[in-house]
């Protein structure tokens, strides 16, 4: 831009004291300033993303360091593809996504909703709502375990305080038909501060003159709810599933402490078995075929996803 | 306002909506207060049925967390009165203490590793956002976008070739190895979020400085830095919270030298069977400062939740 104050001064001026006057050019600040992110993000991010694709064309294992490699071309990812573990783990992943998105949803919303009535001490209580998404999820996991507990946990006495069964008769860990829902419960009493932070922010960010409005043309409250707050939340609710819906795609540290992914293998989301095929059986190769698989599924679905809520965004 | 405003909630609707925001904070509370109740139960108070609200809070927990201990003779208990307080508590099942655990280690670690990695991850994010809104650089609409994209890997698929790539330069299980690793995964949201801050900072400031004869450096470091300070600790908070937290990473990565607390915690299950109140008295210790730092920059949190992605 030509026309900043700074731009006129330096045209105005010969060279060398131009020169005096910036100390280095702005180009090469630019890039001072800039390279060593870069390099950061190539070195972390990008050079091992290239490993992985390279690798998982490969038979390679980690834990043999003189062994030959040979290329397997598209096999690891033939018998990736057809192993019905493979579908097993990504149902396991779609429950677990679908049901901690709708409870999070449900009651991240409602309780935007209700903070944003404003009431007395409503930011306190609302950092107190907020605690649990700032804790490590392990050692949250960790702990949440010992509430499970079927004879001595908490969850099980207030569970058997409410419905009068007897708290050592389920397993909320241990059964295959409870462990799924476990998992579900924790992310959901974890994560819902966070959809409701960013309703709260869309709710927030709705100028009051649009009710205003509605009121002049007696619109009733319902309606208001319906034809402006939902309309208007709905890009920061899609954001907040968006985020969610990537991070409990890649969930690791929660599950693999509750629960392990069993019993049997039915907690057992892609990452958990991602981690036993690259760090227990050490089939580094193939493990680097499905992590691919994995993060092409993530970005596939990510990019429809954003595209539709642009067009939201749009209207 | 007045009472009278149309977009003012009712007192009624107000009275319903508090009781039923503080009902859930108070049962959303209820596991946090169980580990902090938790860590101070003896053994057996920690395992009884029905779950004890009430009891006799002891320091057991806290000196299984930080010490090893072994089981001893009585003529041995006998001849060595207990030394301290400490000491006491563990006679009662007829051991001594050794000597330190390695809790203490593993929160060092987990000190040395987030200190690190925020700072180095301020550092050039600070600079490189400033370059970012400052100057023109190619490729910088991109950085949204990449940002999201570098999130979409599963940290277990990023673990691979990093702990090859760890391996061949020596890095592995390294204090050093786990700062640029956690830099590099924080630097992006870093960026981002520290443009934001700064573009928010007028231009005019900085060019009445150059003007003024500073050069550009003298500009960024005496201008652009203090108004920004705000921003940068609201980022470090954050940088510094994942670090914290992180799991996935340390727990394939690291071992007997650079582990951090996460991987380390659950494991103290496994020192003399079930010590739940040593594990609770560990995640206390551990999850403490966090709700700490969580109350006190609760005002500036939100940006760097959602990722920038809403403004304040």
């Amino acid at each position: 831009m030509s026309d900043r104050t700074v731009d006129r001064v330096a045209q105005a001026t010969p060279e060398r004291v131009a020169r005096k006057i910036r100390g280095l050019s702005d180009r090469a600040i630019a890039w001072i300033f800039i390279s060593p992110t870069i390099f950061l993000l190539l070195a972390i991010n990008i050079f091992p993303l290239i490993w992985t694709i390279q690798l998982s064309f490969t038979n390679y294992k980690a834990n043999r360091i003189g062994r030959e490699v040979k290329d397997v071309g598209l096999r690891n990812y033939e018998r990736i593809l057809t192993d019905s573990d493979t579908w097993l783990n990504m149902q396991a992943t779609a429950h677990f996504l679908f049901w901690t998105i709708f409870f999070q949803v449900l009651i991240g919303f409602t309780l935007a909703w209700l903070i944003n009535k404003k009431f007395k001490g409503n930011d306190l209580w609302t950092t107190i709502i907020v605690l649990p998404m700032m804790l490590s999820p392990a050692v949250v996991g960790n702990f949440w375990k010992f509430l499970y507990q079927p004879q001595i946990g908490l969850f099980n006495y207030i569970v058997s305080w409410f419905t009068g069964k007897d708290p050592s008769s389920f397993e909320m860990l241990g059964s295959v038909t409870l462990a799924p829902w476990a998992i579900v419960i924790v992310d959901t009493w974890m994560w819902t501060p966070f959809v409701m932070l960013i309703c709260l922010a869309g709710l927030r960010s709705i100028p009051d003159y649009i009710y205003e409005a509605a009121e002049i043309d007696r619109a009733s409250k319902l309606r208001q709810f319906f034809t402006i707050t939902i309309p208007m939340v709905l890009p920061f609710l899609m954001l907040a599933v968006l985020f969610r819906g990537i991070e409990n795609f890649k969930m690791f540290d929660l599950v693999v402490q509750l629960t392990g992914g069993g019993p049997g293998s039915v907690t057992e989301l892609t990452s958990i078995n991602l981690k036993r095929e690259a760090f227990e059986k050490w089939r580094t190769g193939y493990a680097s075929a499905y992590a691919i698989i994995l993060f092409v599924t993530v970005f596939g679905l990510a990019s429809i996803y954003v595209k539709a809520l642009n067009k939201v965004k749009q209207r | 306002m007045s009472g009278f405003s149309v977009t003012e909630p009712s007192n009624r609707s107000k009275w319903i909506a508090g009781f039923l925001v503080i009902t859930y904070a108070l049962i959303t509370m209820i596991p946090l207060v169980w580990i902090l109740l938790t860590g101070f139960k003896s053994p057996a108070d920690a395992i009884s049925y029905p779950p004890k609200v009430v009891f006799d809070p002891t320091l057991e927990g806290y000196v299984n967390l930080f010490t090893t201990r072994t089981r001893q003779t009585q003529e041995f208990l006998e001849a060595n009165p207990p030394q301290n307080w400490a000491d006491e508590i563990v006679r009662q099942y007829d051991m001594v203490i050794v000597g330190p655990s390695k809790f203490g280690e593993r929160f060092m670690n987990s000190v040395i590793i987030g200190f690190g990695s925020t700072f180095l991850s301020i550092f050039l994010g600070t600079l490189a956002a400033y370059a970012f809104s400052r100057f023109k650089v190619p490729l910088k609409d991109d950085l949204l976008f990449f940002i999201l994209s570098t999130r979409m890997m599963p940290p277990v698929a990023v673990a691979i070739p990093i702990f090859l790539m760890f391996r061949n330069l020596g890095l592995s299980d390294t204090h050093l190895g786990m700062i640029l690793l956690y830099t590099g995964v924080n630097i992006s949201l870093a960026v981002w979020l520290l443009k934001g801050f700064i573009d928010e900072i007028p231009r005019e400031y900085e060019e009445a400085a150059l003007i003024d004869g500073y050069t550009r450096f003298q500009a960024f470091y005496k201008v652009v830095l203090p108004q920004a300070a705000t921003g940068i600790a609201s980022t470090a908070i954050f940088c510094l919270i994942f670090a914290w937290n992180e799991y996935a990473f340390a727990v394939l990565l690291t071992s007997a030298n650079a582990q951090t607390a996460p991987p380390f915690i659950p494991t103290i299950i496994g020192i003399g069977g079930l010590d739940w109140p040593a594990v609770a008295a560990g995640a206390t210790i551990f999850l403490i400062p966090v709700m700490i730092f969580t109350i006190l920059m609760r005002k500036h949190l939100l940006r760097g939740i959602t990722f920038g992605a809403v403004r304040k």
